[in-house]
């Protein structure tokens, strides 16, 4: 018997424990080994019950390869993390907190409860506000650019869920990007002020070097937020004709109302993969900045 | 020269701010006004003021239902994350178990690479191989899987922190493992268990894609869904109806956020919401 504190012991230690491992276990890890086994699969959904699923090896990646729609699903992601999670919510959040850096007072916290609000709202009805105001006829974007009658759902879908998710999720980078430029001595900032530096060159010279690893940080969690994001089908569904089918939306689009789950399975595994890199980059930073003193 | 350049900075700024709170502010006031207008569509005129579209909200057979649907799952997943995470924060905390930081390691790993989206095909199938579709029980299982790993390794930053001298004294007097982790160290980590249920709320509150794929019923189906059917059923949508459901689905978070910052501080934890 170990000398724990609490007299725990390892028998009961690990009673306690089970059963939040039993449940991650059926509900988290035993979906994620499915999921290989399933992409192997030619499993369908026929009406309401499902055909007996049968190995076809690599078969449906090898139709992914050769798919137009899954590439196009694919380019799209990528055009939606760069442009909604790193210009966007990365940038614009950075953007803010350089901004507010030095101001107090009232400006400052309306800004920050604004922007927390975004943050706090429920993704269904952040995906509701947005399309009443980019609605066609009497949405209040196309009285207040003067432009009656743009779709802009319709004709700027990606254009669309790229501005929707920069609005629900620049919180997080501004409040990040605040408290990482608390840590920038504003007597380093003011002798490269008095030295000649311009702003740019203050901001990559000093800030930059000092917050590097929250930029890091910041730009791996936004995206990969916004790589598993599946909010774009409240406003788009996908369409038009696949137009905005981002990831997400597609492998719920071909899986689970197109019932081809194993090919579905595939795709998703994909995801998982790609999600691995991110968490062990995130991971890696974590562990990295742990070890440095101070 | 500098004064120059300090003053075009200054306005630059202010512009810059000025359109971004304009464009987090818009969505906002219609959120706020539209529930209330006769018209909500017709931006051009002057809000017409009235308070029939909550009368219409009561009406609906599945609004004010859908939002106790919501308090069910998210009331359901805060309580079981909270009390599971806490047992195996606990343990973890306390006892050496050989490749314990590794399997933490591990958990939180996966917490973040298996998402809605890279499983929704495997959790479809195991809920409709369990029974668990069209279940409010499904939906707390399947969010609890997901939130479980991270709520443990927080808990346990906090239970980690507290000092054992209390825990000692009490075993030495005969308390038992449960009455220790109850009168004693519950009570220090107070503030964690808070954190990990407000998030836990907020998860399931916000949450869309498990909700849609595990609830077919409408019966069931919380707020999040219902939302999206409001809008997506029956021709024309009717946007006094769905603005003045958002504004009262949104305002039980609004009220918990605003209650917990007030009474704990507001604090990030590694961007905790999702």
């Amino acid at each position: 018997m170990s000398m724990d504190a609490a007299g725990l012991g390892r028998g009961r230690a690990v009673a306690f424990a089970l059963p939040a491992l039993v449940l991650i276990g059926v509900f988290l890890i035993f979906p994620a080994i499915w999921t290989i086994y399933l992409g192997l699969t030619d499993y369908r959904l026929t009406g309401l019950t499902a055909a007996d699923p049968r190995l076809v090896g690599a078969g449906n990646y090898m139709t992914a390869l050769g798919d137009g729609r899954f590439r196009n699903s694919l380019w799209l992601t990528v055009q939606f993390v760069l442009g909604s999670a790193i210009i966007g919510q990365a940038g614009l959040g950075f953007a803010l907190a350089w901004t507010m850096r030095d101001r107090r007072g009232p400006v400052r916290r309306v800004v920050e409860a604004l922007v927390l609000l975004s943050w706090i709202l429920p993704g269904s009805v952040v995906a509701f506000l947005w399309i009443a105001l980019l609605d066609r006829d009497g949405g209040t974007l196309n009285a207040l650019l003067g432009t009656p009658g743009a779709a802009w759902l319709l004709d700027h879908p990606m254009l669309s869920i790229i501005v929707f998710n920069t609005w629900r999720g620049t919180a997080f980078s501004m409040m990040l990007y605040s408290a990482a430029l608390e840590n920038v001595p504003p007597s380093h900032l003011e002798t490269a002020r008095l030295a000649g530096a311009s702003p740019l060159q203050q901001l990559r010279d000093v800030v930059l070097p000092r917050i590097k690893g929250h930029v890091l940080t910041n730009v791996l969690l936004t995206s990969l937020w916004t790589f598993n994001d599946f909010t774009p089908f409240l406003l788009t569904a996908g369409g038009p004709e696949g137009r905005s089918e981002v990831l997400p939306v597609y492998i719920y689009n071909v899986a689970l109302r197109g019932g081809q789950l194993g090919f579905g399975a595939a795709i998703s595994f994909l995801v998982l993969l790609i999600n691995l890199v991110f968490a062990l980059a995130y991971l890696r930073l974590l562990r990295d900045r742990r070890e440095v003193p101070g | 020269m500098n004064l120059v350049r300090h003053v075009l900075g200054r306005i630059a700024s202010a512009v810059f701010l000025a359109v971004v709170v304009a464009f987090f502010a818009l969505p906002m006031l219609w959120l706020a006004s539209a529930p209330f207008d006769a018209h909500p569509s017709v931006t051009a005129s002057l809000p017409e003021f009235t308070l029939n579209n909550f009368r219409a909200i009561l009406d609906n057979p599945y609004a004010l239902g859908s939002i106790g649907n919501s308090v069910i799952q998210a009331g359901g997943a805060a309580a079981l994350v909270v009390v599971l995470a806490a047992l195996a924060a606990y343990a973890l905390s306390r006892v050496r178990v050989p490749g314990r930081d590794a399997l933490l390691y591990v958990l939180l790993l996966m917490s973040s690479v298996v998402t809605g989206t890279a499983a929704m095909v495997p959790i479809f199938e195991l809920a409709s191989r369990l029974d668990l579709i069209d279940t409010h029980l499904g939906v707390v299982l399947t969010v609890s899987g997901g939130l479980l790993p991270a709520a443990i390794f927080i808990l346990k930053d906090f239970m980690d922190a507290t000092p054992t001298s209390y825990e000692e004294s009490a075993r030495v007097f005969g308390a038992s493992p449960l009455q220790i982790l109850r009168h004693i160290v519950i009570p220090m980590v107070r503030p964690g268990l808070a954190t990990i249920a407000v998030w836990a709320v907020a998860n399931v509150w916000g949450g869309f894609l498990l909700q849609y794929i595990l609830l077919r019923d409408p019966d069931k189906s919380p707020g999040s869904v219902v939302l999206y059917t409001l809008y997506t059923e029956g021709g024309q949508p009717n946007l006094s109806l769905i603005s003045t459901f958002s504004l009262l689905y949104s305002l039980p978070v609004v009220l918990m956020y605003l209650f917990v910052s007030s009474k704990y501080g507001f604090r990030f934890h590694g961007g905790i919401k999702r």
